[in-house]
């Protein structure tokens, strides 16, 4: 009964991941497709006109540009603003650390529409128009909220006793944050970063508010997609998930090797021991 | 803090001090309070901004009566007005993504949780991976295709012989559920998986061997082990349903309002952005309620949700 049961689960997975995956795949599909319309069905012989129509239009260059141009702004501040919120909530304790870690959360609950024209309203009391100097600001005031949580759960197995000892000593202030906490905070520190940045590329609700009158690509990728329709899009999307399929395998190459000189290095170990 | 003082010396502190104040007053707290405060102000010419006429009321938020259309709630024929009803939309089929999301992702994160083989795992997750690299314009575009009228759905159906004529399925909510669901899927899948996953199976072949059947098991051992899991999930999916722009706006028709659609068109078509503020305050204050709803049903802290 127990290995029908598995085979129902592994049935009921199988059609998850094709439910996960085909619509994808549909997407792609339709950018080689010679209809007018994006779409795979009817198909209407074989074409790569998309692909070079995506590559002249202009504009899409230029949203790409403002797209790595933000997550790389948001990354640079959201990072060290994130780890200095969980260094600091973590050195207190109480009611005030209940408190800073509920507000340091909380943004990550708020919808991106509030986000973002909170953040436009603000800042334009000042006289600071929009623009994408903007969706930088309303972005990290969220994804700072990621970075302090990674950030906080590695301080919890850092051992403060170096500090200590450090300072004994006589290593300054500096090197003790240099050369002790940072490089136990890096894992961290480099999770955070890219979250940060693959966050800011996916952001849409904020950005639509603050952005002014600039693209980024998902925002074009949006306005494309409600005004003409063209399969343009499609090939857009055929090369994003490619990219992604490709970083998918590389790493699972990598980790499938790590695994296997591991195994190896176990085998050996228990020979040697045997011996 | 002192420690924090002992440790670090007086400029790395204040370093930190101050990051985190640039954080959270200037980029979360004083945005929040000016959405707050220019939501009861009217919407004014410049000139006439802080003049006899910018007095505070709450005429902005009571733009969301007016007019007037018919609904069904449960079976009630009442009259309200167009913006209501989509918000009350919007909130119910909110819970309701949540509500098919956590039916189709339990069953899934057991199996990844307890039943299958550990080493098969990385790779699984990857798969499920894919698709949340792939942004959310593009998933709700590409249903748009499958659902299109013309498309491959009605294609392979029609081939199959189950229906006869084409069927405009983009029309009404249902396409946006089926968008929102599919995006989402996955935020719920994490949290409960994570959660299952802290379970010891020994747990479960006890109550199996004690007699229990299967769905005891389940309502009995493993559904109050995932608590967490399933508010910080139900949370998630909660909160990117009724906040989504992307995908009812892709998937909708003109039959189908989403509440974030409603403060699009105020603040963007009509510039009138304190009615805008208002309506995001309302929308705040949906998601303020349905957090701290969660928490008390599933008696979590916000801890357990952030995770």
């Amino acid at each position: 009964m127990h290995r029908n049961r598995n085979f129902l689960f592994h049935l009921y997975m199988g059609a998850f991941l094709l439910y996960m995956l085909v619509p994808l795949l549909v997407m792609g599909g339709a950018a080689f497709n010679a209809s007018k319309l994006p779409t795979i069905y009817p198909w209407k012989g074989w074409t790569d006109e998309w692909f070079i129509a995506m590559w002249a239009d202009n504009r899409i260059w230029i949203a790409f540009r403002n797209t790595l141009l933000v997550a790389l702004a948001v990354a640079a501040i959201a990072v060290p603003v994130g780890t200095a919120g969980a260094i600091l909530v973590n050195s207190i304790g109480g009611r005030v650390r209940g408190m800073l870690y509920g507000l340091m959360v909380a943004p990550i609950l708020v919808p991106g529409v509030v986000i973002g024209i909170s953040t436009l309203l603000f800042w334009n009391q000042f006289g600071v128009g929009s623009g994408l100097h903007l969706s930088v600001l309303g972005q990290v005031s969220y994804i700072a909220s990621f970075v302090m949580l990674l950030v906080l759960a590695r301080l919890q197995s850092f051992d403060q006793g170096l500090e200590e000892a450090a300072l004994d000593l006589g290593a300054s202030h500096g090197q003790v944050m240099r050369r002790i906490l940072l490089p136990h905070l890096y894992p961290a520190i480099g999770a955070g970063a890219a979250i940060s940045f693959f966050q800011s590329i996916e952001n849409f609700n904020v950005t639509l508010f603050t952005r002014g009158g600039a693209d980024t690509l998902t925002v074009y990728v949006f306005s494309k997609v409600r005004s003409g329709i063209t399969p343009t899009i499609n090939a857009l999307a055929f090369l994003l998930i490619m990219v992604t399929l490709l970083l998918a395998i590389v790493y699972e190459v990598r980790r499938r090797r790590i695994a296997t000189i591991e195994a190896a290095r176990e085998a050996e170990a228990r020979r040697a021991e045997e011996s | 803090m002192q420690d924090l003082y002992r440790r670090y010396g007086k400029g790395l502190t204040w370093a930190f001090i101050g990051l985190t104040f640039f954080w959270l007053a200037v980029l979360v707290i004083l945005p929040d309070f000016t959405l707050f405060e220019s939501s009861f102000r009217p919407y004014l010419p410049i000139s006439e901004v802080g003049g006899p006429k910018d007095t505070y009321s709450i005429n902005n938020y009571l733009r969301i009566f007016g007019g007037e259309v018919a609904m069904n709630i449960f079976g009630l024929d009442v009259m309200i007005s167009p913006r209501v009803k989509v918000f009350l939309y919007t909130i119910w089929y909110s819970g309701m993504v949540t509500f098919v999301t956590f039916l189709i992702a339990y069953p899934l994160s057991y199996y990844l949780a307890k039943v299958v083989s550990p080493k098969s795992l990385p790779t699984l997750f990857l798969l499920l991976f894919v698709p949340l690299w792939v942004s959310e314009v593009l998933r709700s575009f590409a249903w748009w295709i499958i659902l299109a009228f013309k498309g491959p759905l009605n294609g392979v159906l029609m081939a199959l012989g189950v229906i006869e004529k084409e069927i405009r399925w983009i029309d009404g909510y249902s396409p946006v559920i089926v968008g929102l669901v599919y995006t989402y899927v996955l935020f719920m899948l994490f949290p409960l998986y994570n959660a299952m996953q802290s379970l010891d199976s020994n747990q479960i072949e006890a109550a199996d061997d004690l007699g229990a059947p299967w769905w005891r098991i389940h309502w009995r051992v493993i559904l109050p082990h995932a608590k967490p899991g399933i508010a910080s999930g139900a949370v998630m999916v909660f909160m990117l349903s009724a906040g989504s722009l992307l995908v009812p706006a892709v998937l909708g028709s003109t039959t189908s309002g989403w509440f974030t659609q409603t403060i699009q068109g105020i603040m963007l078509e009509e510039q009138d952005w304190n009615s805008g503020a208002a309506f995001a305050f309302m929308l705040l204050i949906v998601c303020t309620l349905v957090v701290s709803l969660a928490m008390w049903i599933f008696r979590v802290k916000l801890s357990d949700i952030a995770k």
